[in-house]
């Protein structure tokens, strides 16, 4: 059980949190531009690496906030957090 | 009369107070301060248990949350009995019953006892190999296996006693009330640090305790009198907290720990009255330090499961702790010093020992010394090759060792021994530290795993850190100690120390005998009687990763996780197989450590607290009037109001009857509601429904439909426009809290532009909808102000007005096809707003009518249900709601899903209705549908979505989806149920009133 640090709110246990799978993944602007293939993978894959991963977690049973966190999936440990629209410090 | 199995020199058992305690049906007494166990052995008693498999008889072989034997059912309460109890744990209390486990008839003579016959043909695997076939017959054998195997018997009733939770925050966690728990704890404590010390036991104080032996002086002291003192000046430390009883079932990630702490299980029946019997501990600490200890090995060798032969420090501990005997001949036998401090302390006693057997060549430690003076017999380079005695050992036969150790040479020497203390050396216990994510290291001089890498602000220290002599545990702890904490000193630097065991042993998993292996029963998990041979035979048959080898063999699978013999499992792997143990891998020790009740976990979250739930304000009002009711998400929602003994079918058609007929009125109040404001919210709407929202006038009323971005039908209900930037959008029940999430999520994450906010407003307000061609006469006795006419007020349109003082807003909006209005108030007024509908109606019949109603007045428009019609696989074209498609809109969320090659298939499944060709049948929801009847195999077009009578109809409705339905409008299909076939029609979805004219009737 994590304790999450809320950029809003300050650190909180996990069972607060709803993860929201991997961060970062823009929802196309013109989506009916797209070919089947680039909405697929805009709809569908994502990475679940073992390892250091993107994440966006949204502080449901608090300030219904979304953010940012980069996780350490091996051994849970949070590098990161960052508010939504900051860009990832990390590419 | 049993003889005096006493020493009188203990300081933890009160002698004067007696307790009286049932064993299998039989009186016995102990003494306060007694485990069931040491109260057993004290009465003579060793045999306590059969095997699971073999059912051999099995005594008790620890003093410790470890035993794997001594297992043994608490209370024969229908409610409160628990199985799976070690007997080492349990303390006495007057009235205690316990009975043996895994037996039938009884301990003594047990039937089962001939699969110990017929052994040879119950090898490792032998349930996978022999039940396998046919599959038919699994049902079968799973009776029989589970019959025979019998762990135990659960409660029958529900558990009476009262359990609690609580969360705990501490700087430091010191897990463990041995000598480096206390070194710590006291440490802690005293640099400010608010500090928590939890040991499973009675007592803190581990084994130094009753450490008793000039062998081993701190300051010296003898090591239990100077640990006195330093318990002593701990409990005056103002930032301890000491819980005892209690134990850490698991370490997670993040310093988060569960630890069960045992309030009254010790206490008798009238003691524990109204008190809550355990409660789980929900702890967070900045720091935890391990001080867990280790669990002594036994030695693997042939029949070394009898009762009678337990581990060595067990001996010890009865003698020390709980002064009892367990045995008159006593013989150690062991690979390392520790057994000769066990056979000291019984010597000077009093109490004879005939001989320890050593597989060393020799040692020279002060400790054995004292024990050669004490005149014990010690057979150096000897092994146990056997044991003798079926319920209790009554003689060992033992050989010499050959120079490689690998076979025995001489002739068999006859010893008499009635218990048998062995000593494999020790085992630190790393479960909790390896839960925690920690990651272990081999350490090859005494091949033991320790504690390497931490994965959070922890630290192992004493015997679970691989430090087993008292000298090295107190220097290590210390300096430990000062790194983790960051401190300067500790107490515990300069101490002087007297240690006179040394840490040489001789390491060998499985010792051999003068039979061949074949011909032998080393045990290893003594509780699902694996045996050495089995894992060998698991090795030969191709197993090779120690996971598949435990499963096959069930090795470690028991109740006890396999605590004494994991390690020898490993060992006799990595002999047989030529891998080094390090490289072999540990399997892991999964939480609990030691079993948990259900109680505990589920603390007070039984009967109504079991699952959160969710009542209307009109809530009263159903009870009164006998309403049946049914879950909707966390919603008790009336279902049907039966009167005079009618069935549900019967209610439900005289409810949807009344309602089309003259007036019905629902409970609408669970529809989840979002209050949208803000200058871009039409935008929004348009974003997130798929028809188009910028045209809707304030005070009308339109249906949108919510896709996920995979294209598929994720929400339904109306949205109304109040003013020119406030809107409020209905979801379906059960979606609310989802669609709220999903909306912020887009918001937050997409669009955070738009200059829009939401709130929750699904129960500010209660809402009666009355519907039926009377409906409008209702809504204008209850509403006079207002004007009703169809100009002034049309469907899909919305007004506020009052109801005497109570502001409220209506919606003319319909959801069963019928003039309808949907009344909203402010929720503390729902009652009486219900009431007063209610009284306004009397004279046009208002009925009022529940979900099951509603669901069947729907149908009948063929209006679809979210969830229930649908199952995240339909797209609105499959529902064949096109018309709800904006194809003018740029986008909106799924848009560009309905437009993949998966989703623009012809042969998707679509809704469809379905007609019984005998008007009176009515299908079963679920019911799969064919077009062939004598295909093999059978295609599955679909299934039965909605089904109901249509009492308006007078006849049979139903919704189903089906492969392709939308072409197949008249086609025959059939129902195969289990008996009959029912022969149906494709028809349209709409049933009744396709014009929509009831609505304005
Ligand atoms: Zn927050």
């Amino acid at each position: 059980m994590f304790i999450i640090n809320c950029p809003f709110c300050g650190e909180r246990d996990q069972s607060e949190f709803k993860a929201g799978g991997e961060a970062h993944i823009e929802r196309p602007k013109q989506p009916t531009e797209l070919n089947d293939e680039e909405w697929a993978e805009y709809l569908f894959m994502r990475k679940n690496i073992k390892g250091i991963q993107f994440e966006r977690w949204n502080h449901a049973h608090g300030c219904r906030k979304w953010f940012n966190m980069l996780r350490d999936t091996s051994n849970d440990e949070i590098k990161l957090i960052y508010k939504m629209g900051e860009k990832s410090p990390i590419e | 009369m049993p003889k005096n199995l006493r020493v009188k020199s203990s300081n933890f058992i009160d002698e004067t107070t007696r307790v009286s305690f049932k064993f299998n049906g039989k009186n016995y007494h102990g003494f306060k301060g007694d485990t069931l166990a040491s109260a057993l052995l004290a009465n003579g008693i060793h045999l306590v248990g059969r095997s699971f498999k073999y059912h051999r008889p099995r005594g008790i072989m620890t003093a410790g949350s470890e035993e794997p034997n001594a297992i043994v059912q608490v209370g024969n309460d229908k409610a409160i009995t628990e199985p799976n109890v070690r007997a080492t744990e349990v303390e006495i209390y007057n009235g205690l019953e316990a009975t043996s486990q895994n037996c039938w008839p009884s301990v003594n003579f047990d039937i089962g006892g001939i699969n110990n016959l017929l052994s040879p043909f119950l090898p490792a695997g032998f349930y996978y190999k022999t039940f396998m076939w046919p599959a038919s017959f699994w049902e079968k054998y799973e009776y029989l296996i589970r019959h025979s195997a019998g762990l135990g018997k659960s409660p029958t009733k529900p558990d009476t006693d009262i359990y609690d939770h609580k969360y705990v925050h501490c700087d430091v966690l010191v897990i463990g009330g041995g000598i480096s728990g206390i070194m710590a704890a006291k440490t802690a404590a005293q640099n400010n640090l608010k500090t928590l010390l939890l040991d499973e036991k009675t007592e803190i104080g581990g084994t130094t305790i009753y450490q008793n032996s000039d062998n081993f002086k701190i300051e010296n002291k003898v090591s239990s009198e100077w640990l006195t003192n330093e318990i002593s000046s701990l409990k005056k430390l103002d930032n301890l907290e000491i819980k005892t009883r209690t134990s850490v079932a698991a370490y997670h990630g993040y310093n988060f720990l569960l630890a069960r702490e045992n309030l009254t299980d010790h206490l008798s029946a009238s003691e524990k009255k109204n008190k809550v019997r355990q409660r789980l501990l929900k702890i967070r600490a900045m720091k935890v330090i391990v001080a867990t200890g280790s669990l002594e090995r036994p030695l693997i060798f042939n029949n070394n499961d009898r009762p009678g032969i337990m581990l060595s420090s067990a001996v010890k501990k009865y003698v020390d702790y709980y002064g009892v005997i367990c045995g008159e001949k006593n013989v150690f036998f062991t690979n390392n010093d520790s057994a000769y401090e066990s056979a000291i302390s019984l010597s000077k006693k009093g109490i004879k020992v005939n001989a320890i057997v050593d597989i060393r060549e020799k040692s020279e430690s002060l400790i054995i010394k004292e024990a050669e003076n004490l005149d014990i017999k010690i057979y150096w380079s000897h092994t146990v090759v056997d044991t003798h005695g079926y319920k209790k050992l009554k003689q060992i036969s033992i050989m010499k060792l050959s120079e490689d150790a690998q076979s025995v040479i001489g002739s068999r020497i006859n010893v008499d021994c009635d218990c048998l203390g062995v000593a494999g050396g020790w085992t630190p216990a790393v479960h909790l530290f390896t839960q925690s994510g920690g990651k272990l290291k081999f350490r090859d001089v005494d091949q033991v795993f320790v504690p390497n890498k931490y994965p959070s602000k922890q630290i192992s220290i004493g015997s679970c850190d691989g430090d087993f002599e008292l000298d090295k545990i107190i220097k290590n702890s210390s300096s430990s100690l000062k790194d983790f904490l960051e401190i300067d000193k500790t107490d515990y630097e300069n101490l002087s120390v007297v240690n006179s065991k040394e840490a040489n042993k001789k390491n060998i998993w499985l010792l051999p005998s003068d039979k061949v292996i074949g011909k032998t029963k080393p045990f290893v998990d003594y509780q699902n009687d694996a045996t050495a041979k089995d894992i060998k035979l698991a090795l030969r048959e191709g197993f090779r990763s120690i996971e598949h080898v435990k499963r096959y063999t069930t090795t470690g699978m028991g109740t006890d996780q396999g605590k004494l013999g994991n390690m020898h499992a490993l060992g006799i792997i990595a002999d047989t197989t030529g891998v080094k143990m390090g490289e072999l891998g540990t399997t892991t020790f999964r939480p609990p450590y030691t079993p948990l009740t259900f109680g505990t976990i589920v603390g007070r979250n039984v009967g109504e607290y079991f699952d959160i739930f969710r009542r209307t304000p009109m809530n009263d009002w159903h009870i009164e009037n006998k309403a049946k009711f049914e879950n909707v998400g966390q919603w008790k929602r009336a279902w049907y109001y039966p009167q005079n003994n009618e069935s549900m079918h019967e209610a439900v058609q005289r409810e949807s009857l009344a309602a089309r007929a003259s007036a019905g009125i629902l409970d609408a109040s669970t529809l989840g509601k979002i209050d949208i404001q803000g200058s871009d919210t039409s935008e929004f709407l348009n974003r997130v429904y798929t028809n188009a929202w910028s045209k809707l006038e304030i005070g009308k009323c339109r249906y949108g439909l919510m896709l996920n971005e995979d294209g598929m039908v994720y929400d339904d209900g109306v949205t109304t426009r109040i003013s020119e930037n406030h809107y409020i959008m209905t979801t379906t029940t059960g979606g609310a809290a989802n669609v709220m999430g999903k909306l912020e999520d887009y918001l937050q994450t997409e669009w955070p532009e738009l200059d829009v906010y939401l709130t929750s407003v699904t129960d500010h307000f209660a809402t009666a909808s009355v519907c039926g061609s009377n409906s409008k006469k209702i809504l204008n006795k209850l509403i006079p102000d207002l004007n009703l006419s169809d100009e002034n007020f049309p469907h899909m349109s919305f007004k506020e007005a009052q109801i005497g003082k109570i502001k409220c807003r209506v919606m003319r909006i319909s959801f069963t096809g019928e003039l309808s209005y949907e009344i909203n108030v402010q929720a503390n007024y729902g009652k009486s707003l219900w009431e007063q509908c209610m009284e306004a109606g009397k004279e046009f019949n208002i009925t009022p009518y529940g979900t099951e109603t509603m669901h069947l007045l729907r149908a009948e428009k063929g209006f679809i249900i979210v969830g229930q019609d649908t199952d995240g696989t339909m797209t609105p074209i499959d529902l064949q709601m096109d018309w709800i498609v904006s194809k003018k809109k740029y986008d909106f969320i799924g848009k560009r899903s309905l437009y993949r090659s998966d989703t623009m298939r012809e042969d998707r499944k679509h809704l469809v209705g379905l007609a019984t060709d005998d008007p009176k049948e009515v299908l079963e929801e679920g019911a799969q549908i064919v077009s062939e009847l004598n295909q093999s195999p059978v295609q599955m077009l679909g299934h039965v979505t909605s089904s109901y009578f249509s009492p308006n109809l007078n006849k049979s409705i139903a919704l189903a989806v089906v492969r392709g339905g939308k072409s197949m409008l008249g086609k025959k299909l059939f129902i195969p149920m289990e008996s009959r076939t029912i022969n149906v029609t494709v028809t349209d979805s709409v049933f009744l009133d396709k014009e929509n004219e009831r609505l304005n009737a």
